[in-house]
């Protein structure tokens, strides 16, 4: 389909939501109230690793203002099964019941002990230093390889590991080893001209959404829970918290507030089981509100890393062959996402021969959570990198190399799946035309770097009602929470296939009993997925409407057309009305007309990104300057280019942070020394340049409008761009993140570090 | 025949075999027929009667989410891979 | 029984208030949770981050960062006193044209703070929008459209 004949779809209307979100009216996950009101803290392990010997809740539950007290032992024992968490493997459900509140042990320092629900935040507070744990504390172990080794403390009684599939039945904090693998890699090398191999260390980092979780539970005397809460998946929510207390699924209502952030890192449910318990217990509505350290120490961040990547070539630049080693902290429990950066690192190129091994590992701690293409942005930087080298080595353009080995439609990935429609090659070339990657560096101590980068996306389930009103507007209503613009992206889409402009269509997030069943707010899959769902819903309305124009005309449906906006009699063109005509007619033939839709759709288009940066390094502090940025990226269509552009930003200054200051900084004694915003360094509008994107639109067949899904990739390419723009600028390669200043100066050999 | 490609985990199953071609029209008949040819594979792919959370299923590049029942064509290619999300929604 | 709790009568967004509150809570607490005047965010609680930014006598201030009772006097201006009954403050339509927002939670301390940027400096440039702002923490929009709001909301009032 043509890209450039819409009618609204590539325009930039104004948000639905933008006028509530600037005047400070938009209800967010703290800004519940309700009649009798309480509020709950948690108390918290202050060891990384440790025993629970006992807890005496005594004192607390007789503090003035107490209105009960739990521990972990209150949360049922669970059967086997797993739980979704978004886009990083299935969780065992007793394991995510554990990390919710500890049982016998404390895993990491953070981990949740007990709770105490009372009449003021500040009561709750005083009355947790009240209650008395005595721990046994355990030897802990914090970075990946010592975790590997068979020396290491064990943090999960029973844990072994899985291998290849299969069950080793042997003790250790590797909880799973799976490899990837095409073609033959030692036949691969052999052939090479030339073999560079590098390795890399990387710090978890945190997706750092400005709000932190929040809920507000009320578990009333019939036995229904509801619950307020900014979460990226309402349905998500009732399905674990249902598994977590083990009650009936039906007995929940979650109601979604407006969320400030999440980046994949609120998809886990971490208060709603404690406040529904504190609820029930009190019978009051309960309101939980973490702190930041608790968000930085006890909610999950993307894992760090120990990551090898070796690639061979020929002197002309054909890469023949390439092996990775990828070991990831998971944390407490396991599940990090090694799996998906072992699928995504080697995609932007076509290569016969892949081998990857990929470790999952345990450490104390907190279990990590996705964050923006989870695990691709770590494996991306060893690849990336190492192609850097290559490409020095060679004398060759970063560029034309890319374009020599490009992947393009039906290249095949490690895992054997073929790439579908892309536009990786078409994005190169706007790459290499551009002004940015022409222009000169401009300055003494001044780097450049490139990289690229790849997503898969998701697809998975959305729902979409539209009602149609009788002055010819039409409200919407989806069960996907609106974290960047979908509201306004999903009633665009709509808005096209009725003729009608965005601001008719009224676009409405529901609880989990309003709407069907609709995957989270992540994956990259709402503008695409429950834009499917809105679509096709738009078109039952019309399909519906069609019947209506029938009736007026007194013929038959096959004689009524639609097209922008207008119905029209096939077979006497004077006959029409226009939707806003037909709308003010539903009532007298038939009654209000509703358009339905629930969609898996397929067709996902998976997505690359390529980024340049600038940077300029001082070489007495150390200090890297950002001095221009230029993010290219094929969106297939844009459907709202602002909010494409801004995911495309708001991406790659997260790679900014991780890249250059981001990192969890524990003490010898595994503690967080840096859980605050002060020290835990995320990018200030005085760090950064403005951030220039380059979209590039070639459409998905699989999306009506050729939608593909923009969120995730922009984190991936960033960590490397910096990399290697910082090793152009220094002379030495960049192997460890972040690129501290103590770093940089070591790297110059400046300081001891 | 669909061709099926096994992941380099489960071909100690398959005596080493990376590439099967298979006769089906849905994947549970096509992991039935694995399983003739292969004894024990259903075991590796399934519990309970559905695929394993920690698989997914791609048929002709596409992860499919009803597991068991997506069609297979005369032509298709069938890939096993970790599941990026574990699961079905409920 | 006695209370420990403080009288405290300030002026909000220009009315006068009255209102109750401990010596231990905070004006953000008080603005949020005393007068549900909910509109000025958390995202730290400890002067990291700008969410709960608002205008006391005059300057801009982490509300976290001042005590409830400390305000009593006072001049206070929050996110819901910047519209006006007859629209949206320039600023916060230059928001919404540019797309500054994305989940919109430092939005509002972003409004209050800029608009106590281009009352006191009528002409300003991205470098100084750069370093007014950078108490506020954004981790949507990476800032590019941020301040190219602020910029066209300094055109507009200028043109005005």
């Amino acid at each position: 389909m043509a890209t450039t004949d819409f009618r609204v779809i590539g325009t930039r209307p104004i948000r639905h939501d933008g006028t509530d979100k600037v005047t400070g009216r938009a209800k967010y996950g703290g800004d519940t109230a309700a009649a009798d009101l309480l509020y709950a803290k948690i108390l918290r392990s202050p060891h990384a690793h440790a025993r629970i010997v006992s807890i005496d809740t005594s004192k607390a539950a007789a503090h003035p203002g107490v209105k009960g007290v739990i521990t972990g032992m209150d949360l049922p024992e669970l059967g086997p099964g797993t739980i979704e968490v978004g886009e990083t493997p299935s969780v065992n459900a007793m394991q995510m019941s554990t990390n919710v509140m500890a049982r016998t042990k404390v895993l990491y320092k953070g981990h949740a002990v007990a709770a105490v629900v009372a009449t003021s935040v500040h009561i709750a507070e005083e009355a947790l230093a009240a209650i008395e744990v005595q721990y046994e504390v355990l030897p802990h172990v914090m970075d990946v390889r010592e975790s590997m080794k068979d020396e290491a403390p064990l943090l999960l009684d029973g844990q072994t590991t899985t291998s290849l599939g299969k069950d080793t039945g042997k003790k250790s904090n590797i909880a799973t080893h799976t490899v990837f693998e095409i073609g033959d890699t030692s036949k691969g090398f052999a052939e090479a001209d030339l073999v560079v191999e590098n390795e890399f260390t990387t710090s978890p980092t945190h997706q750092g959404y400005i709000e932190p979780q929040s809920a507000m539970v009320f578990w009333n005397s019939d036995d229904e829970i509801t619950i307020w809460t900014s979460n990226q998946g309402p349905f998500g929510v009732r399905t674990n918290t249902a598994l977590l207390l083990n009650v009936p699924l039906s007995s929940i209502k979650v109601i979604p507030l407006e969320i400030g952030g999440g980046f994949g890192g609120k998809i886990p449910v971490y208060l709603e089981p404690v406040a529904a318990l504190l609820s029930k217990m009190s019978g009051h509505p309960v309101k939980m509100t973490l702190t930041r350290t608790e968000v930085l120490e006890a909610t999950g961040p993307t894992p760090g890393s120990y990551m090898k990547a070796k690639i061979g070539v020929k002197n002309d630049g054909t890469i023949v062959a390439g092996e990775a080693y990828l070991a990831f902290a998971a944390g407490a429990f396991p599940g990090s996402a090694v799996g998906a950066g072992a699928m995504c690192m080697f995609t932007p190129y076509d290569v016969e021969n892949l081998h990857i091994d990929a470790y999952d590992v345990l450490v104390n701690k907190p279990k990590v959570s996705a964050y923006r293409a989870p695990g691709a942005p770590q494996a991306a930087y060893a690849v990336e990198s190492v192609i850097d080298e290559i490409c020095g080595k060679l004398g060759m353009d970063r560029i034309e190399f890319r374009m020599k080995n490009a992947a393009k439609q039906g290249t095949r990935q490690v895992t054997g799946v073929p790439l579908g429609s892309v536009g990786n090659v078409e994005m190169l070339e706007a790459v290499k035309n551009s002004d940015h990657y022409n222009a000169p560096l401009g300055g003494p101590n001044r780097g450049r770097g490139v990289a690229s980068g790849f997503w898969f996306n998701a697809g998975m389930q959305s729902s979409a009602t539209l009602q149609v009103n009788p002055d010819g507007t039409v409200a919407q209503v989806t069960g996907s929470v609106d974290i960047g613009g979908t509201r306004v992206a999903t009633a665009m889409q709509a808005a096209e296939v009725l003729g009608l402009e965005a601001h008719d269509v009224k676009p409405v997030v529901a609880d989990t009993n309003s709407i069907g069943y609709t995957a989270v707010t992540g994956g990259s899959r709402t503008a695409f997925a429950t834009g499917w769902a809105t679509y096709q819903a738009a078109n039952d309305i019309v399909k519906q409407m069609k019947e209506r124009a029938a009736k007026l005309w007194e013929t038959d449906a096959s004689d009524v057309e639609f097209d922008e906006g207008t119905f029209t009699r096939a077979s006497n063109s004077e006959q029409e009305f226009t939707f806003k005509g037909l709308a003010a007619r539903l009532m007298e033939t038939g009654g209000p007309v509703v358009g339905k839709a629930t969609v898996t759709p397929p067709g996902v288009g998976a997505g690359f990104g390529h980024h340049i940066v600038d940077v300029e390094v001082d070489p007495e502090t150390g200090k890297v300057d950002v001095v221009r940025y230029t993010a290219f990226q094929d969106v297939g269509k844009a459907i709202h280019p602002s909010y494409v552009e801004g995911q495309i930003q708001g991406g790659a200054v997260q790679g900014i942070g991780w890249a250059l200051n981001e990192e969890y900084y524990y003490n010898d004694s595994g503690v967080m020394a840096n859980s605050s915003f002060l020290d835990y360094r995320m990018p200030t509008s005085l760090d950064l340049p403005m951030i220039d994107t380059v979209l590039i639109e070639v459409p998905n067949p699989g999306h009506p409008y050729g939608a593909r899904g923009v969120g995730e990739v922009p984190l991936v390419p960033g960590l490397a761009a910096l990399g290697n723009a910082v090793t152009n600028a220094i002379g030495t390669r960049m192997n460890q993140l972040p690129m501290k200043p103590g770093k940089i100066l070591s790297a110059l050999g400046e300081i001891d570090n | 025949m669909a061709m099926v490609f096994i992941p380099p985990t489960m071909r100690d199953a398959t005596n080493g075999d990376e590439k099967v071609s298979v006769h089906a029209a849905n994947i549970g008949q096509l992991i039935r027929e694995l399983d003739q040819v292969y004894p024990g594979m259903a075991d590796r792919l399934c519990e309970d009667g559905r695929i394993r959370g920690e698989i997914a299923v791609a048929v002709d590049g596409e992860i499919t989410e009803i597991g068991m029942f997506a069609t297979v064509e005369e032509n298709s290619e069938v890939h096993f891979l970790p599941a990026i999300s574990g699961g079905s929604g409920t | 029984m006695t209370t420990n709790k403080l009288q405290v009568s300030v002026n909000v967004n220009g009315e006068q208030q009255d209102f109750l509150c401990e010596p231990r809570q905070t004006l953000h607490e008080v603005l949020r949770d005393v007068l549900g005047m909910t509109g000025t965010k958390e995202g730290c609680a400890d002067g990291n981050c700008g969410a709960c930014t608002v205008k006391l006598d005059g300057r801009i201030v982490d509300s976290c960062l001042v005590l409830g009772p400390e305000v009593q006097g006072s001049e206070v201006e929050t996110i819901e006193g910047v519209a006006s009954s007859d629209g949206l403050h320039p600023i916060q339509q230059a928001f919404l044209e540019e797309a500054a927002l994305q989940c919109g939670i430092c939005t509002p301390g972003f409004i209050v703070a800029a608009k106590a940027l281009l009352e006191n400096e009528p002409d300003v440039d991205e470098a100084r929008i750069r370093h007014w702002l950078a108490g506020n923490l954004c981790r949507c929009t990476g800032y590019d459209k941020i301040i190219r709001a602020v910029l066209s909301a300094s055109d507009k009032i200028k043109e005005a």
